[in-house]
């Protein structure tokens, strides 16, 4: 079964110059067991991906066509917001990239893990236990002590792990992970996402993981999503988007990461050029403008191209490898 | 470039009060640094959040008081300077700070942010329009970006701004806090190679303080390595990526996520948590996570030893290669 599947999915704002075209059919799923990244520069439509799913879209935002289903029941576009609230949390959880942000700083960790089992018929002693269970699936020493305390006597990366265990106590379908380890350094990095995979296994929910950190994304994800100015350009397996990208943007992306380069440059390639404005959109691809594979058939709107195995990118040229011209 | 230092750091140390009536005490945000940085070249500072990296670019500029040592910046002490005596000198040295969007004014044009600094530095006979111009161009920002307002720009072109402002007043040195912190990647390389361009051009002497640790190995010529407010290595870039000598600055270079799936890693991983500074682990301080402490380290701490140009705080500072103790037993059995 699908977790999440989204169905050409489109958001628009209205703004003072006009409608604001923020998601141009968007299509891809959240597989059961998976861990699916979503990869892309600011302003590509990540946060209102996440907003649209989760129902929470600013009052000027709206979803005019498309489809959200999760577990292949609810629709998540029409549903009334108190069967989404009652989805929230227990079934569709969040973690974001900063941890203070989830926890309160007044009242201690033990009783903000009891609070959020609110919906739970265990008794205390029971939601207690359960809370002390979670602190130890995240590794933090001497759980038990630890319910007494307060945020900010954790360090960051405790912060973080008990901002993961909230999120999974309640073991929801779906974790919609938002760059969770863009403010740890290196090694927490590294603990946070095999802590995050491990748990995954565990609790056997999916993850929708967000980070524009592609070297994080190579290591946790199964699955990939490149999003360009609100669009899906390519997705595919973690392979084939980081081995055989086909879309000249998912290419040049990967080109881009200082991490790619193993020799020291004091050069770095970048995609030059701007992101277009979302009011105007072209009719064509979205990614002509900076591309440096665009022909004349790229003003009229690129097909999903299907390269096979679930691999798919919205480009005329897709069905032949992207150069990555990376130099070595 | 030329090897004569324009920053002179010695033994900085920068305590913060904390505790309240009866129990006073200070922790140490930085606790004795001292590094040079040479005309022309570019500098990293790395380690983890609260390592004291901004802290001690901050005592560097004189925005925080230091408890102790002395800063020396182009012949001059500048650690006793008062607030009109240092005006001056941040003329030569400026600094662009975190946060690209908030750290400029929301209410003021592109125009007038990028030339505030002749304003309060009282800099008079230049038509400020046109530095406007020269320093928008400089950026490479379109001249007519004058107008915007800081809400207008993305992540990149505020970056740009804000490295604009700094060069405004021709400064020797500048302190670039996480310059690339949220920027993805292809912009972040944008930004990185303008700062790059301007040192050459400009012949500028810079001090980047980072995470990433991708990115320093590309620009920096020599970097240093935090932990606990303490430099625990430093040294030239390249030697000290290919051949870490501190456990630590191991730990970070194996941690590092490489954007390929199928790569094997062989990592070190490091037990524990990151200790509080309001009790610092006796003898080394990096003992309570160090796969390869043995029982000295717990007691005496390391002196800092310095061989061409290599510095470095370990009684057992590693080989090239080295694997932690249990680790390599582990992947023989």
């Amino acid at each position: 079964m699908t977790t999440l599947r989204l169905d050409n999915l489109n958001v628009s704002f209205s703004t003072e110059a006009g409608p604001l075209h923020a998601l141009k059919n968007v299509s891809f799923d959240v597989p059961e067991n998976r861990i699916v990244g979503i990869v892309g520069e600011s302003g590509c439509g990540k946060s209102t991906l996440i907003n649209a799913i989760l129902g929470l879209l600013a009052d000027n935002g709206s979803i005019d066509s498309g489809s959200i289903l999760f577990e292949g029941q609810d629709e998540l576009t029409t549903l009334p917001s108190s069967r989404m609230r009652d989805l929230r949390g227990p079934r569709i959880a969040t973690v974001f990239q900063d941890p203070m942000g989830a926890l309160n700083p007044v009242i201690s960790v033990g009783k903000q893990m009891l609070n959020i089992q609110y919906r739970s018929p265990l008794s205390k002693e029971e939601k207690t236990a359960r809370a002390v269970e979670m602190l130890e699936l995240v590794r933090i020493p001497d759980a038990q002590a630890a319910l007494a305390r307060y945020p900010h006597q954790f360090s960051g990366g405790m912060k973080q792990r008990i901002a993961i265990a909230m999120a999974l106590m309640m073991e929801p379908a779906l974790l919609i992970a938002d760059e969770p380890t863009t403010a740890l350094d290196a090694t927490l990095e590294v603990t946070t996402i095999e802590l995050l995979k491990d748990l995954q296994q565990k609790i056997g929910c999916s993850v929708m993981f967000i980070s524009h950190h592609l070297g994080v994304i190579a290591e946790l994800c199964d699955d990939v999503v490149v999003m360009y100015a609100g669009e899906v350009v390519e997705r595919g397996t973690v392979r084939q988007i980081f081995q055989d990208p086909r879309h000249p943007y998912t290419a040049r992306l990967l080109e881009c990461d200082p991490a790619r380069q193993s020799e020291r440059t004091r050069h770095l390639p970048t995609i030059p050029g701007e992101i277009p404005d979302l009011r105007a959109r072209p009719a064509g691809c979205i990614f002509a403008n900076r591309c440096d594979r665009v022909a004349d058939v790229c003003s009229t709107p690129p097909p999903d191209e299907n390269i096979g195995d679930g691999h798919i990118a919205r480009c005329f040229v897709a069905d032949t490898p992207a150069e990555t011209g990376v130099t070595a | 470039m030329s090897n004569e230092p324009i920053l002179k750091v010695a033994d900085v140390q920068v305590s913060f009060p904390v505790g309240g009536l009866g129990r006073r005490g200070a922790i140490l945000g930085v606790a004795g640094v001292s590094f040079e940085v040479n005309r022309g070249e570019t500098f990293a500072l790395v380690g983890e959040s609260g390592s004291g990296k901004t802290t001690l670019a901050r005592a560097v500029n004189g925005l925080q008081e230091i408890s102790a040592g002395t800063i020396t910046f182009e012949d001059q002490r500048i650690d006793e300077l008062d607030r009109k005596a240092m005006k001056p000198v941040r003329r030569r040295m400026s600094m662009m700070f975190q946060d690209p969007v908030g750290s400029l004014s929301p209410r003021m044009t592109v125009g007038d942010l990028v030339t505030e600094p002749f304003r309060i530095h009282g800099v008079e006979g230049r038509n400020l329009r046109d530095e406007a111009e020269r320093l928008l161009t400089l950026v490479g920002l379109p001249t007519n970006f004058a107008s915007r307002f800081p809400h207008q720009l993305s992540g990149g072109q505020a970056r740009r701004v804000g490295v604009a402002r700094a060069i405004a007043l021709d400064p020797a040195l500048i302190i670039a806090d996480e310059p690339t912190a949220g920027l993805d990647v292809s912009v972040q390389g944008e930004v990185l190679n303008l700062l790059n361009d301007l040192r050459e051009r400009l012949g500028l002497a810079m001090v980047i303080i980072t995470h990433n640790l991708h990115v320093v190995h590309h620009v920096a010529d020599r970097t240093a390595v935090m932990y606990l407010g303490r430099f625990v290595e430093a040294g030239d870039t390249e030697q000290v990526f290919s051949a870490p000598q501190h456990p630590y600055t191991a730990a970070l270079l194996s941690a590092n996520p490489e954007p390929d799936p199928d790569k094997t890693h062989d990592r070190i991983t490091l037990p524990a948590e990151v200790p509080s500074l309001l009790a610092r682990p006796s003898g080394c301080e990096f003992h309570t996570r160090c796969p390869w402490a043995q029982s000295r380290c717990s007691t005496d701490a390391p002196v800092r030893q310095v061989t061409d140009g290599r510095a470095i705080a370990c009684h057992f500072p590693l080989e090239p290669g080295a694997r932690p103790p249990e680790q390599s037993e582990r992947a023989v059995s």
